[in-house]
């Protein structure tokens, strides 16, 4: 697993309080980990802060899943 | 229209005396005192480097670690005495009717440690908002009633009252005429602080409100005494479940008393000060007796507000004299703020707690740290210092009044 994959997982167990092995990446933040609407916007902040980059809402409204997050982040943060 | 009757059917506290109702009033009648050095965070530069906190908590304990990070302690509070209340009461929630049962929830301040974080985090940043979604939701003071309502599912009259120091007791005279009036048969009402962080403690500080008596916090919460020298910080919860006597009779309820009546006032004097003639605590407890429909001579409990300033005390007691004339002197009067310190918006619920427990157990709370008497009180009233005592208590009204001149007073009564 990627650098980023692992650091989007912790993040994602941290705020959801979800088990890891629920982490995979077709797992979906509103149906298969719990996340409301506020969760979700939450997620997209602390990738920002953790990758320090800005994700424009049109992107991010198209990141659904946990492999949607880590893809994105693999294309747009400088590594 | 014949109003109803109401009642109080279960009880709910999470104090510095104690985590649940059973503890704090065993401590209350022991005269334990709450206040210690200031743990949640470091008091070094503070004028006062004590408060009365609730012990040993780890909200692990009660929620999940995604509920805590959505919870501030304010509502964390508030959902532990709202569920110990809600067990006391033994109410089947399968067969209740939920459209007719609500929370009237108080809270003076409301998330103050989640407005106070990131509102820091945003200055200490460049200016770019990233504040985070659950802010407003977590720090916004009705966010508690909302919280309770969510998780017994009750669609009822739901709000919470904001009126400083005497925010609970708005919420219990609230729920009480709500009942009162046919609009609900069960009300979750009472009420939560959780400020003791920095910005409570400097702000008060900075308003020569507390007690800075660092060197015997213990001893700092010292109403009616001569030495008193200002109020101590509490934090904490109570709640208390108010039924409707027919409804709580018909599915054989444990009765702990009778919620009769409640008064509100206005000094319309100071944002802060009191009224020197006790104005507004007078007409508060006339207008409680009245919504009683009681006299002054058949109360026999005063838990006051009695915070240990040196002003509010004094104008208290104006009031209770000229309320209560000859009769003062048969009364208990007790500042349970001695122990518990001042819980702000949750002040009126467990010290309506402890005047229900008072009605139950026939015993009055003491005042405790008394050494010096003031010779501004008459000797003759009987302010329950430092021993609970037994007594007849069939009655008892508890006296809250906030900052911004607000004052409210309930009246509680044995069930016959």
């Amino acid at each position: 697993m990627s650098e980023i994959a692992s650091k989007v997982k912790s993040i994602i167990i941290d705020k959801l309080g979800v088990e890891d092995s629920e982490v995979t990446p077709e797992a979906s933040f509103t149906n298969d980990l719990g996340a409301d609407s506020l969760d979700t916007v939450e997620l997209i902040m602390e990738f920002e802060k953790e990758f320090n980059i800005s994700i424009p809402d049109d992107q991010a409204e198209n990141i659904a899943t946990v492999g949607d997050a880590i893809s994105y982040l693999e294309a747009n943060v400088q590594q | 229209m014949q109003l109803k009757r109401v009642v109080v059917t279960g009880l709910g506290a999470l104090t510095p005396l104690g985590n649940n109702l059973e503890t704090y009033w065993s401590n209350l009648l022991k005269g334990v005192s709450g206040a210690g050095p200031i743990t949640r965070f470091d008091p070094e530069k503070f004028k006062t480097k004590f408060a009365c906190e609730v012990k040993d908590y780890d909200p692990l304990n009660y929620f999940d670690r995604k509920e805590v990070r959505k919870m501030d302690l304010f509502t964390q509070y508030a959902m532990i005495s709202s569920e110990e209340a809600i067990k006391d009461s033994g109410l089947d929630l399968e067969k209740l009717n939920r459209e007719k049962a609500g929370v009237i929830w108080g809270s003076g301040i409301g998330g103050l440690r989640t407005f106070q974080e990131e509102v820091s985090s945003f200055s200490q940043g460049d200016g770019t908002p990233r504040f985070n979604p659950f802010f407003i939701p977590k720090m916004i003071a009705d966010i508690s009633a909302g919280m309770i309502s969510i998780k017994y599912g009750f669609h009822g009259p739901n709000f919470v009252t904001v009126s400083a120091c005497a925010s609970a007791t708005n919420a219990m005279i609230d729920a009480m005429t709500y009942i009162k009036l046919g609009k609900a048969n069960v009300m979750i009402t009472g009420g939560s602080e959780a400020s003791v962080v920095e910005a409570g403690m400097g702000g008060f500080n900075a308003m020569k409100a507390l007690s800075e008596r660092n060197d015997s916090p213990e001893t700092a919460s010292r109403p009616f005494d001569k030495d008193r020298d200002g109020f101590v910080l509490g934090e904490g919860s109570g709640a208390l479940i108010l039924e409707e006597y027919e409804h709580a009779k018909a599915r054989g309820a444990k009765i702990y008393a009778e919620v009769v009546g409640g008064g509100m006032s206005a000094d319309a004097h100071h944002i802060t000060a009191p009224h020197p003639e006790g104005l507004g605590a007078h007409n508060v407890m006339v207008n409680a007796l009245e919504d009683a429909q009681m006299k002054p001579e058949e109360i026999d409990y005063i838990n006051v507000h009695g915070t240990s300033t040196p002003l509010g005390d004094v104008s208290e007691v104006i009031a209770i004299e000229r309320v209560f004339g000859e009769h003062a002197y048969n009364l208990n009067i007790s500042s349970t703020k001695s122990m518990t310190g001042h819980l702000l918006g949750a002040a009126g619920a467990i010290e309506a707690i402890a005047s229900v427990m008072a009605i139950k157990e026939q015993v009055v709370p003491p005042t405790i740290n008394h050494f010096t008497d003031d010779e501004r009180f008459d000797p003759r009233l009987n302010f329950t210092f430092n021993k609970a005592q037994k007594r007849e208590v069939n009655a008892a009204l508890s006296n809250t009044f906030g900052f911004g001149g607000h004052n409210t007073s309930v009246v509680f009564r044995k069930i016959d």
